[in-house]
C-alpha cells in the first residue's frame, strides 16, 4: 500500500494536518502568526545547516527553529526594537542567510522550489516515519500542556499566581511549534507552512463553542484540505503544496458569513422578480390615502 | 467546609510579612524600604498617587517579580486568590465563563456555587468576551475564591465601574472576607469608599507615607499633602442610601431589611 506515492502523500498530509490544526489554534489565540512565519523562514537555514553538517534535514530544521525562537525571545526581553520589526528582521535575515549558505554548496544541488513550496508527492517511507513520529509526539506534548497553556493564554499572570509554570509551558509550546514546522516543510514548504497553521483554525472558529471543538474542527478542515489539494493536483497537474493551501482557503471563503448571504441570494428567486420590500417604507404610502 | 476553616484558622494570624521591600527599575527606586503585614480577616487597602509603586508592590507580593532588596515571608501553605484587572481575551478563543472558571482546577458544582455567591449565575454559559465590565469583576472574584484562598489580592477591583456598581462590589468583597474568613489586600483609587470600608490603610508613595486605621491616616500630614484637604474630609461624607437597589442584571429589587 505504501508503494503508491499518492497514498504516502495522503498519509503524510493527514499526519501534519492533525497536529497543525490544534497547534494553529493556539497560534491564532495567542496572536503569534508572525512568530510562526518567522520560525518557518528559519527552516531554510536549518536545511543548509543540515547539509553542511551532514545530519538529518528534519532534525536540522527543528534545531534552527528552536535557536531562532530562543534568539527572538531573548531579543524581545531586551526591548531594543518593536517586536514586529524584530520578527520581520529575523524572518528575512534567516531566509537570506539560508539562501546564501545553500549557494556555497556547489556540489549539492538542492531543489529550492521544493523547499519553498513543498514536495508532498515525493514523500518517501523514511519521510513518512519522521512525519508520523514527529506529529504524534508533537500532538501528545500539546495534549499534555493543553490546560496550563490555555490558562496562560487567557491570563498569563493569573495562571502564574495559580501555580502554572508559565515560562516552562511557553518554552514547550515553542518547541512543539519547531517540530511541526520541521515536519510540515516537506508537505507545503516553508513559505506555506504558516497557512496550514492559520487557515484551518480560522475556518473552525465559527463552528466552535469550546477550545477543544475548535481544535478538532481545525484538524478536520486540515485533513479535508489535504484530500482536496492532492486530488486537484492529480486532476489538473497543479503543484500539490499550493493546491492544499488553495483548498483550505476555499473552505475559509465558504465559511465566511458573507458566503452565507451569497448562498442565500443564489438559491432565492432572481432579484428582478422580487416584490418591493413591504417594510422598506411602511408609512409613506399610507400618508397619501 | 468553611465552618471547619473558621475553627482551624487563628483569627488574626499573620499571612504575609514584608520587610524593607525595594524595587529598582533602571536605577530608579519604585519601591523603597516598604514594610507591610497582612493578617487573616483584615481588609488592607493600598492607596497612593499614580506611579507610586502600588502595582509593583502587588506584583512582588504575588511572586510575579523579585524584589531588588528586602524579604517577604508568607505563612506556610498560604493560598493566594488573585483578582487582576479585566483582561482582553481574543475573540478567536471560544471560551465560556464556566470554562474560564474551570481553568483554575475547580469542579462543576463548586463553580456554579461560587458564581452564585458573587451574584453572577446568569453568565455561567455566556462567552467570556460577551459579559460586561462589572460581571467580569465578579467572575474574576469567583475564580479567585474557587482556590479557597487565605489571602485575596485585588488590583483596583472597581476601576471603570459606575458608582452604584462600585459600592456593590466593595460590599461583596467585604461579605466574602467574612464568609471565607480570609485576609484581603486591595489597590484602590476610590478614597471615599476605602475610608468607609477598610480596617487598615497603607498610603504609598514609593515608601510608606503612613498607615493605620482610616481615621488615623486621613489626619496624617503626608496623606493630606498627597490627596489634599478635601480628600481628608470625604471619609466622613460617604454614606450610601437608596430606597431600592439593582441586582446584577440591572433589575430594581427592594432593599433587604437587615441590610445584608
Amino acid at each position: 500500500m505504501l508503494d503508491d506515492f499518492v497514498t504516502r502523500a495522503l498519509i503524510a498530509g493527514i499526519g501534519v494536518a492533525l497536529v497543525a490544526g490544534p497547534l494553529g489554534c493556539f497560534i491564532v489565540w495567542r496572536r503569534m502568526a508572525f512568530f510562526g512565519a518567522t520560525m518557518s523562514h528559519a527552516a531554510l537555514l536549518g536545511v543548509s545547516l543540515a547539509f553542511l553538517l551532514n545530519i538529518n534535514v528534519t532534525l536540522g530544521i527543528a534545531v534552527a527553529c528552536v535557536v531562532t525562537a530562543g534568539v527572538l525571545l531573548s531579543l524581545t526581553r531586551l526591548k531594543v526594537v518593536p517586536i514586529d520589526t524584530l520578527l520581520g528582521l529575523l524572518a528575512h535575515a534567516s531566509l537570506a542567510l539560508g539562501l546564501v549558505a545553500i549557494s556555497f554548496q556547489e556540489t549539492l544541488r538542492i531543489d529550492l522550489l521544493s523547499l519553498l513550496f513543498g514536495d508532498i508527492l515525493s514523500v518517501s517511507r523514511g519521510d513518512l516515519g519522521w512525519i508520523l513520529g514527529g506529529g504524534a509526539a508533537a500532538l501528545a506534548a500539546l495534549a499534555l500542556i493543553w490546560r496550563p497553556l490555555l490558562s496562560a493564554t487567557v491570563h498569563e499572570e493569573l495562571a502564574q499566581v495559580e501555580g502554572v509554570r508559565v515560562r516552562l509551558v511557553q518554552a514547550a509550546f515553542v518547541l512543539i511549534m519547531a517540530v511541526v514546522v520541521a515536519i510540515a516543510m516537506k508537505i507545503v514548504g516553508l513559505l506555506l507552512i504558516i497557512s496550514m497553521l492559520l487557515i484551518p483554525p480560522a475556518v473552525a472558529r465559527r463552528f466552535a463553542t469550546t477550545p477543544e471543538i475548535m481544535a478538532a474542527v481545525a484538524a478536520l478542515v486540515g485533513v479535508l484540505s489535504v484530500f482536496g489539494g492532492i486530488e486537484a493536483s492529480l486532476a489538473w497537474d497543479t503543484p500539490a503544496g499550493p493546491s492544499i493551501v488553495t483548498a483550505a482557503t476555499a473552505l475559509f471563503a465558504a465559511s465566511l458569513p458573507l458566503a452565507g448571504v451569497i448562498w442565500h441570494r443564489v438559491l432565492r428567486k432572481p432579484a428582478h422578480l422580487d416584490p418591493p420590500h413591504g417594510h422598506a417604507h411602511p408609512h409613506s404610502h399610507h400618508h397619501h390615502h | 467546609m468553611n465552618v471547619a476553616l473558621h475553627h482551624r484558622a487563628e483569627r488574626h494570624e499573620v499571612l504575609v510579612k514584608a520587610h524593607g521591600l525595594t524595587k529598582h527599575y533602571g536605577g530608579q527606586a519604585v519601591l523603597d524600604g516598604v514594610d507591610l503585614t497582612l493578617k487573616r480577616g483584615e481588609l488592607t487597602t493600598l492607596i497612593g498617587p499614580n506611579g507610586a509603586g502600588k502595582t509593583t508592590l502587588l506584583r512582588l507580593l504575588l511572586g510575579l517579580e523579585k524584589p531588588s532588596a528586602g524579604a517577604i515571608s508568607a505563612a506556610t501553605g498560604l493560598r493566594i486568590g488573585y483578582v487582576p484587572q479585566p483582561m482582553h481575551v481574543d475573540e478567536s478563543l471560544p471560551i465560556t465563563v464556566r470554562r474560564f472558571l474551570s481553568l483554575g482546577g475547580a469542579s462543576r458544582d463548586a463553580i456554579a456555587e461560587t458564581l452564585r455567591d458573587v451574584g453572577a449565575s446568569h453568565v455561567l454559559n455566556a462567552p467570556l468576551q460577551s459579559i460586561s465590565g462589572g460581571e467580569m469583576r465578579r467572575v474574576l472574584l469567583a475564580r479567585a475564591l474557587l482556590r479557597q484562598p487565605d489571602l485575596l489580592v485585588l488590583d483596583e477591583p472597581t476601576a471603570g465601574v459606575d458608582l452604584n456598581g462600585q459600592a456593590e462590589l466593595y460590599e461583596l468583597i467585604d461579605t466574602m472576607r467574612h464568609a471565607r474568613h480570609c485576609g484581603v489586600l486591595m489597590v484602590s483609587h476610590d478614597l471615599h469608599v476605602v475610608m468607609a470600608a477598610t480596617d487598615h490603610v497603607v498610603c504609598l508613595n514609593h515608601h510608606v507615607c503612613c498607615s493605620g486605621t482610616p481615621d488615623l491616616v486621613t489626619e496624617h500630614p503626608e496623606y493630606i499633602a498627597l490627596f489634599g484637604v478635601k480628600a481628608a474630609q470625604t471619609h466622613a461624607v460617604y454614606t450610601h442610601t437608596h430606597d431600592h437597589a439593582h441586582d446584577v442584571s440591572g433589575e430594581v429589587v427592594p432593599l433587604a431589611k437587615d441590610g445584608s
